[in-house]
C-alpha cells in the first residue's frame, strides 16, 4: 500500500473535466485507489474510479487529498495521478 | 396528415419561422415488473445496455468535439463516466442480487445517487442529480429497447417540438439548426423561453396537450413566436405569408445591425447609452456583436453556484478581469450576490422559507455574511484597476441597508491598501431600485450613491404583488402598470434632483411600447437583453425629446393598463 497527500490547485478543484480526467486514470490501473478528502476532515473514503463517489467528496480548488493505492502497480498509480493533479491537470 | 390545423400557445420570444418539424421525443419508460429470469442474466442485460449506451455517448461526444463544442461534449464526458462508474454497477448489482431487474434495479440504484446529491442543497450538487438521472434515462431507454432521441439526430434546420425542454437536455442543441423551439408545457420564464430569447430564435411555449399529436416529423410547420401562433401544414397562402414575414424580419435585423455600433441619438442629437445585461463571459462577449456600449448589468450568480465552496478571490479577479477585458472601456456595472433560497448554494445555511423572494437573499444575506461580500468587492475592486466599472448592490430596501453596504466597499478598500494591492480607485457605486421602498425612498438615497438601475421585473411583482411564475395570476404581471410607471417617474425625478443618474436593467428597457415613455422620463441608460440592443437604438434615434415627453405626460394621466398599450400602440405607429 502506497500513500500521498496532494493539494488540489485546479481552479474548479476535483470536480467537472479535472474529475473526469482523474477517474479516467485512476480506472486504467488495476490497483484499488482510494481518496480521501483531509481538508474536510477526511473521514470518508471514495473509490477513485467512481466518478459518483469521487464527487461527493467535494474536492475544491485548494483542499487536500490523500490518495491510497493497493495492489499491482501500486507506485506507478500513485505517481501518475499525483503529477495529474501536481501538473493543473495539463492546463 | 395534409389539412391546414392552427393551435395558439404563449409567444416566448418573438420572430416568425417556417420549417420542418423535429419531434424532441423524451419516451415514456416505465419500469416493468416482471420478476427476472436469473441474476446472472439481469447483471449481462445491464452490462450490455451499458455498453450500447456508452456507444451512443461516445458518438455523441466526438461529433460536438469535432465541432468544437468542448463544453458540451464535457457534459457527455461526465455522463460516460457513469455509464462506467463501478459504484453504479455494484448498487445495481445489489439489487439485482435481491431478486430485482436490470430495469428495477438501475432505477432504484440511480435515484439513490440522485437523492444523495440532491440533499446536498447546493445546485452544483442539483446539477449532478440532474446528470445521473439523465444517464439512468438513457440506460433504462436501452435496457427497454426504447429509442432515446436526442438533439444528436438533428441534421437538418428545423423547429424543434417537444412535451417540455431543460437544461440538460438543450445543452446537445446546435443552434446553427433549430429554426425555433415549440413545447407543450412552459410559460415566458421558463427554460425554453430564456434559451429562445437568448440565442434571439422565435419560440411558443405552453401549447399544451393537443401540441405532440399534432405534430408529425418533417411535415412544415408556420411558427409567429410573437403572437404565440402556429400553422402545421401551411396552405400555399399561408405559408407564403410566413415565409415572407420572415425574410422581412431578417431583412429588418441586418439593416438595425448596420448601424448597431453606432451610439443612439435622440433626433436633437442628445446622446443615450445603450448597454446589455449579461451573466457570464460569453454573453459579454456576444453583446458587442449587437452595439452594446457597456454593461448595464453584470449578474455575478454564475461564479456563485459552480462549486460547493465560495469561488474565492483569485478566481473571481480572473473572471471579472476577463469580462472587463471584453469591455475595454466601455463601463461595467457588476452587480453583487443575487442568491436566495430558491436557488441555494450548498455552503450557505439556507434556512426553510415560505417566501423566498421576500426573504433573506441578496443584499440582506450578504451583509449578514460580509465575509463573502468583502471577498467579492475585493476581486471587483481588483480586476477594476484600468477599467470603467461601477458596483451595484441589490434588493436594497432601505438606507440604513446602503449605508451598511457601502461600509463594506471601504473594508474591501482599506483591506487593499494595507496589503499593497492594486484596484480601481475611481469604482463608483449605485444600487438597484426593484423595492418600492427603495423607488419611495429614491431622494434619500440619491443623496447616498452614485448611480440607481431600475430593476423593473422585481419592482412591478412587489409593486403589484404578483408573481409571474404561478399561472394563475401570471396575467396580472404588467411590465407597463401605470403604478410601477409612477413609480419610475418618482424615482428618475427624486435621483436627478440629486444630480444622480438613472439607468434601468429590467425588461421593461428593451420594449417598443416602453422606449419612447422612459425616455420622456429622462431615463439616462437603457440596459437590455443584447439581441434588443439594434432595434432600441433604431427607435430612440427616431425619436424627438418633445415626442417622448409628451408620451410620458399623457401615459401618467392614464389609469389603466388597457389605456396605456392602446395609446403606445398608436404612438408606435408613426415609428418603425
Amino acid at each position: 500500500m502506497e500513500s500521498k497527500n496532494v493539494v488540489v490547485t485546479h481552479k474548479v478543484g476535483l470536480h467537472a473535466r479535472p474529475a473526469a480526467q482523474f477517474v479516467e486514470l485512476a480506472s486504467q490501473f488495476p490497483c484499488e485507489i482510494q481518496v480521501r478528502n483531509l481538508t474536510r476532515e477526511g473521514k470518508k473514503s471514495a473509490n477513485a474510479k467512481s466518478m459518483l463517489l469521487l464527487l461527493s467528496l467535494g474536492v475544491s480548488s485548494g483542499h487536500e487529498i490523500e490518495i491510497t493505492t493497493t495492489g499491482e502497480g501500486e507506485g506507478e498509480a500513485l505517481q501518475a495521478l499525483v503529477d495529474l493533479i501536481e501538473s493543473n491537470f495539463g492546463e | 396528415m395534409t389539412t391546414e390545423i392552427a393551435l395558439k400557445g404563449i409567444g416566448a420570444s418573438a420572430g416568425t419561422a417556417i420549417g420542418p418539424i423535429f419531434l424532441f421525443k423524451s419516451p415514456e419508460l416505465t419500469v416493468p415488473d416482471k420478476p427476472p429470469e436469473s441474476v446472472e442474466q439481469e447483471k449481462t442485460r445491464f452490462l450490455e445496455a451499458c455498453e450500447r449506451a456508452k456507444a451512443d455517448l461516445e458518438q455523441i461526444r466526438e461529433k460536438l468535439e469535432n465541432a468544437t463544442d468542448a463544453e458540451t461534449a464535457d457534459i457527455f464526458r461526465a455522463h460516460i463516466n457513469i455509464v462506467d462508474d463501478p459504484a453504479l454497477r455494484e448498487g445495481v448489482f445489489a439489487e439485482v442480487g435481491e431478486g430485482r431487474n436490470a430495469e428495477q434495479a438501475l432505477s432504484q440504484s440511480v435515484e439513490q445517487f440522485a437523492r444523495q446529491f440532491e440533499a446536498m442543497d447546493d445546485e452544483y450538487f442539483a446539477a449532478r442529480a440532474a446528470d445521473v438521472r439523465d444517464v439512468g434515462r438513457r440506460l433504462l431507454g436501452q435496457l427497454l429497447g426504447v429509442t432515446f432521441r436526442g438533439f444528436d439526430e438533428l441534421a437538418e434546420a428545423s423547429i424543434v417540438v417537444a412535451h417540455d425542454l431543460g437544461p440538460s437536455e438543450t445543452a446537445s442543441l446546435d443552434p446553427e439548426l433549430v429554426l425555433a423551439l415549440c413545447t407543450s408545457e412552459g410559460g415566458l420564464t421558463s427554460h425554453t423561453a430564456i434559451l429562445a430569447r437568448t440565442l434571439g430564435i422565435p419560440a411558443v411555449v405552453g401549447v399544451g396537450e393537443q401540441l405532440l399529436p399534432m405534430a408529425a416529423e418533417h411535415e412544415l410547420l408556420a411558427l409567429d413566436g410573437a403572437e404565440g401562433t402556429l400553422i402545421f401544414n401551411p396552405s400555399a397562402e399561408a405559408r407564403d405569408a410566413a415565409e415572407a414575414r420572415r425574410k422581412a424580419e431578417e431583412t429588418r435585423m441586418q439593416e438595425l445591425l448596420v448601424h448597431a455600433d453606432e451610439p443612439a441619438q435622440t433626433a436633437e442629437g442628445r446622446r443615450i447609452e445603450v448597454a446589455a445585461n449579461v451573466g457570464d463571459v460569453t454573453s459579454a462577449q456576444n453583446a458587442l456583436e449587437f452595439g452594446a456600449e457597456g454593461i448595464g448589468l453584470l449578474r455575478t450568480e454564475f461564479l456563485f453556484l459552480q462549486d460547493t465552496t465560495p469561488p474565492d478571490e483569485e478566481k473571481q479577479v480572473a473572471i471579472y478581469r476577463e469580462i472587463f477585458q471584453t469591455m475595454e472601456d466601455r463601463p461595467v456595472i457588476v452587480r453583487t450576490l443575487d442568491i436566495g433560497g430558491d436557488k441555494p448554494p450548498g455552503y450557505i445555511d439556507f434556512p426553510d422559507e415560505m417566501n423566498p423572494f421576500l426573504g433573506w437573499r441578496a443584499i440582506r444575506l450578504c451583509l449578514d455574511q460580509p465575509d463573502l461580500l468583502v471577498t467579492q468587492l475585493r476581486s471587483i475592486l481588483r480586476a477594476a484597476a484600468g477599467h470603467n466599472v461601477r458596483i451595484m448592490f441589490p434588493m436594497i430596501s432601505s438606507v440604513e441597508e446602503l449605508r451598511a453596504a457601502k461600509d463594506l466597499v471601504e473594508e474591501a478598500k482599506s483591506g487593499l491598501v494595507s496589503e499593497g494591492l492594486e484596484y480601481g480607485s475611481d469604482v463608483s457605486v449605485g444600487i438597484m431600485i426593484e423595492t418600492p421602498s427603495a423607488a419611495l425612498l429614491g431622494r434619500e438615497l440619491a443623496a447616498e450613491c452614485d448611480f440607481f438601475s431600475i430593476g423593473t421585473n422585481d419592482l412591478t411583482q412587489y409593486t403589484v404583488a404578483v408573481d409571474r411564475t404561478n399561472q394563475r395570476v401570471a396575467q396580472l404581471y404588467n411590465p407597463l402598470h401605470p403604478a410601477v410607471l409612477r413609480l419610475i417617474k418618482q424615482t428618475i425625478d427624486a435621483a436627478h434632483e440629486a444630480n444622480t443618474w438613472v439607468g434601468m436593467c429590467g425588461e421593461l428597457a428593451g420594449m417598443k411600447e416602453a422606449i419612447p415613455i422612459l425616455l420622456g422620463m429622462g431615463l439616462d441608460e437603457f440596459s437590455m437583453t443584447a439581441s434588443l440592443i439594434p432595434a432600441a437604438k433604431s427607435l430612440l434615434r427616431q425619436l424627438t425629446d418633445q415626442e417622448a415627453q409628451a408620451a410620458a405626460e399623457a401615459v401618467l394621466t392614464l389609469a389603466t393598463g388597457s389605456e396605456i398599450e392602446t395609446f403606445m400602440t398608436e404612438f408606435l405607429e408613426a415609428y418603425e
